[in-house]
C-alpha cells in the first residue's frame, strides 16, 4: 500500500472514530434520560404517567422502524439547520445520533427496568424522593447494562457511519465504497475490514472490562 | 378482638392505657382492599415506645400490607394513622418522607444496593437526608461495629451471607436513628442459627437504644424469642392481642391454636387417633398452665393417680408457660377438672382412650 493510501486509511479511521464517539455520546446523553423516563412513566413505575408513556413509545418506535439510509436523506433539512451544511463528516453526526438515540433508549429501558422494585422501595422507605431513586438506585444498579449496552450502541454506529458516506462523511465505509469497490483495490477494501474487525474487538474488549468491573451483582 | 390484661402475681405490668405521648404509631381503623379483598378490614393497634411487638399471621392475612401502610407505601382507604402522635393519612409522597426517616425497615431479601460497599449502604439514609459526607461515615462506622461487621465495610453486598446482609440492613435501617424499626419477616430467608443470631441482635438494639420494634413474621417462634406483645391478624383483622406469654399459655382464636402448633407440645399423633369421644376408661387432657402456676406443684397435688402422657414447660417473656396432655381415670373426672381449674389451670377433655393408649 502506498504511502498515499496509508494517510487515507489513516484519516478515514480518525473520521469513523469521530463520527462514532460523537454520535455515540449525543445518543448516550440524550438515550439514557428517554430511557429513564420509559421505565418512570410506566404502570407502577416512578412517576406514572400512562398517556407520556405511550407517546414517547411511540415515537420511539417510529424512529425505529425508519431503515437508516432513509434516515440520513430525510433529515437532510434538520442537518442543514443545525449544522449549516448537509454534506461531510460534522453533518452525519446528526442523522448517526437521531438514528441511535431511540436505538439506545431501548437498550437502557430493558436494563433500567431489570433492578429489583424491592431496591427502590427500600429507598423510598428510607424517605428518598425520585430524584434520590434515580440518583441511587436505578442508575446505579443498571450501570453495568447501560454499558454494554453502550458497546452494542458504538459498534452498531460504526456499521452506520459506513452508509453515511453517501453524503460524503467519510469515514472507512466511504474508502472502501471508493477504493476498494469502485476502483477495485482489493488491498484497501482488505485493510479497511482488517482495520473495522480490529476497532469493533477492541470497543467490544474495552465494554466487557468495564462491565465486569462495574458489575457487584452475585 | 381478644385482649390478654390480666396479669398473674409476680409479673412484670403491662399497662393497658398508655398515654398517648409513649405511643410511636397508632392506626384506627385502618382500610385497605384489593379488587373485592379486603387486605386490612379495620384494624386498629398501637405500638407503645421501647415495645417489641410482633403481629403474626397466615402469609395473605394482611401482614405486609400493614407494615407497608405505617410508612406511606401504601395508602389506606379509610381509617387513621398516627406516627409519633401526627396523622400521616392523607400526606401527599413529598411530606411523607420527613416521617419514613423516622421509621427504618429492614427486609426479608435485604434489599442492599449491589453496587454500593457495605458502609455506602449504611450511609444511603443519611445521604439521602443531605448529612454532610464525614457525619455519613463516622455513623455508618459506628453502626457497623454494632453490628459486629466493621471489617466488612468497603466489601460489596454480594461477598457477604445473608446473615451479614441482614446485619448491614440493620445497620442501614438505623443510620437515621428512627423511632422505629420496622422488621418485614427479616429472618425469613435464614437458616435457623443465623436467625437466632439476628433476633438476638434485634432484642439488644432494643435494649440498648430503646428502640421501638415492629416485626411482622409468619414464625411463632420469632416472636416467642424476642416479642413482648403479639397481634395475630387474620383476613385483614386482629384477632387476638396481648403479652406474648398469655396469648401463648390461653390462645383463644384457633388461627392463633395453629400457629402456635409447630411450638407448642401437640399431643403425639398415635394417641390422638386412638381417643374415642364416648367416656370411659381414661380421659386425655390437655392442660395449659401459665406463670407461678406451671411451676408449682400442682401435679403432685392431684388427687387422683394420672399418667403424664406429652408436654412441657416453656418460658415465654421469663414466665413459664406449661402445656401437659394427662391421662385420668374418667371417673376422677369431675374431681380432677375442678381442682385443675381452681388452680387457674385452662383443662380441655380431649377424648377418651380405654386403657394402655
Amino acid at each position: 500500500m502506498s504511502p498515499v493510501m496509508l494517510d487515507l486509511l489513516i484519516q478515514s479511521v480518525w473520521e469513523t472514530l469521530l463520527m462514532t464517539g460523537a454520535s455515540g455520546l449525543i445518543s448516550l446523553a440524550a438515550g439514557l434520560p428517554l430511557g429513564l423516563a420509559l421505565v418512570a412513566t410506566d404502570r407502577g413505575g416512578i412517576a406514572p404517567n400512562p398517556w407520556l408513556n405511550s407517546a414517547l413509545g411511540a415515537v420511539i418506535n417510529a424512529f425505529r422502524s425508519v431503515p437508516f439510509i432513509i434516515l440520513l436523506v430525510a433529515l437532510i433539512p434538520v442537518t442543514r439547520f443545525i449544522v449549516g451544511t448537509s454534506i461531510g463528516m460534522w453533518a452525519a453526526i446528526v442523522p448517526l445520533s437521531i438514528g441511535a438515540t431511540p436505538y439506545y433508549a431501548r437498550i437502557a429501558e430493558v436494563s433500567l427496568r431489570e433492578v429489583d422494585r424491592g431496591l427502590i422501595e427500600a429507598v423510598r422507605a428510607m424517605g428518598g424522593n425520585r430524584w434520590a431513586i434515580i440518583r441511587e438506585v436505578l442508575v446505579p444498579e443498571a450501570l453495568p447494562g447501560i454499558v454494554a449496552g453502550f458497546t452494542v450502541t458504538l459498534v452498531t454506529l460504526i456499521g452506520a457511519s459506513a452508509m453515511a458516506g453517501a453524503i460524503g462523511a467519510g469515514g472507512l465505509g466511504d474508502l472502501a465504497i471508493r477504493y476498494g469497490y469502485q476502483r477495485f483495490e482489493t488491498s484497501i477494501m482488505v485493510a479497511v475490514v482488517i482495520v473495522l474487525i480490529v476497532l469493533v474487538c477492541g470497543i467490544q474488549w474495552v465494554g466487557d472490562r468495564l462491565v465486569k468491573r462495574l458489575d457487584h451483582r452475585v | 378482638m381478644n385482649s390478654h390484661v390480666s396479669v398473674p402475681d409476680g409479673t412484670r405490668a403491662v399497662v393497658a392505657d398508655t398515654a398517648q405521648a409513649d405511643d410511636v404509631v397508632r392506626l384506627d381503623n385502618v382500610k385497605r382492599h384489593f379488587g373485592a379483598t379486603p387486605a386490612l378490614d379495620g384494624v386498629s393497634l398501637t405500638v407503645r415506645k421501647g415495645e417489641i411487638l410482633g403481629i403474626i399471621g397466615r402469609s395473605g392475612a394482611g401482614k405486609s400490607t400493614l407494615i407497608r401502610c405505617l410508612n406511606g407505601l401504601e395508602r389506606p382507604e379509610s381509617g387513621s394513622i398516627f406516627v409519633e402522635g401526627r396523622q400521616i393519612t392523607g400526606l401527599d409522597e413529598r411530606q411523607l418522607q420527613p416521617f419514613r426517616r423516622r421509621i427504618g425497615m429492614i427486609f426479608q431479601h435485604f434489599n442492599l444496593l449491589s453496587a454500593k460497599t457495605v458502609e455506602e449502604n449504611v450511609a444511603l439514609p443519611l445521604k439521602i437526608e443531605g448529612r454532610p459526607r464525614a457525619e455519613r461515615f463516622n455513623r455508618a462506622r459506628e453502626l457497623l461495629e454494632l453490628v459486629g461487621l466493621s471489617d466488612k465495610a468497603k466489601a460489596y453486598p454480594s461477598s457477604l451471607s445473608g446473615g451479614q446482609k441482614q446485619r448491614v440492613g440493620i445497620a442501614r435501617a438505623l443510620a437515621a436513628r428512627p423511632a422505629l424499626l420496622l422488621s418485614d419477616e427479616a429472618t425469613s430467608a435464614l437458616d435457623p442459627e443465623t436467625t437466632r443470631s439476628i433476633l438476638a441482635l434485634l432484642k439488644d438494639i432494643n435494649r440498648k437504644l430503646g428502640l421501638t420494634i415492629l416485626l411482622i413474621t409468619h414464625e411463632m417462634e420469632v416472636v416467642r424469642s424476642i416479642g413482648d406483645r403479639v397481634a395475630v391478624i387474620d383476613a385483614g383483622k386482629i384477632v387476638e392481642e396481648g403479652p406474648v406469654w398469655s396469648v401463648f399459655a390461653d390462645p383463644q382464636t384457633d388461627i392463633t391454636k395453629s400457629l402456635l402448633a409447630g411450638i407448642r407440645p401437640q399431643l403425639p399423633a398415635h394417641i390422638a387417633s386412638g381417643l374415642s369421644p364416648v367416656p370411659g376408661g381414661e380421659a386425655v387432657l390437655g392442660v395449659d398452665l401459665a406463670g407461678t402456676a406451671a411451676q408449682g406443684t400442682l401435679l403432685a397435688d392431684l388427687p387422683v393417680a394420672f399418667r403424664l402422657l406429652h408436654g412441657g414447660v416453656d418460658h415465654v417473656q421469663d414466665q413459664a408457660v406449661a402445656r401437659l396432655y394427662l391421662a385420668v381415670p374418667s371417673g376422677a373426672l369431675d374431681k380432677v377438672v375442678p381442682f385443675l381449674e381452681a388452680r387457674s389451670a385452662r383443662v380441655e377433655v380431649l377424648g377418651y382412650v380405654s386403657g394402655n393408649a
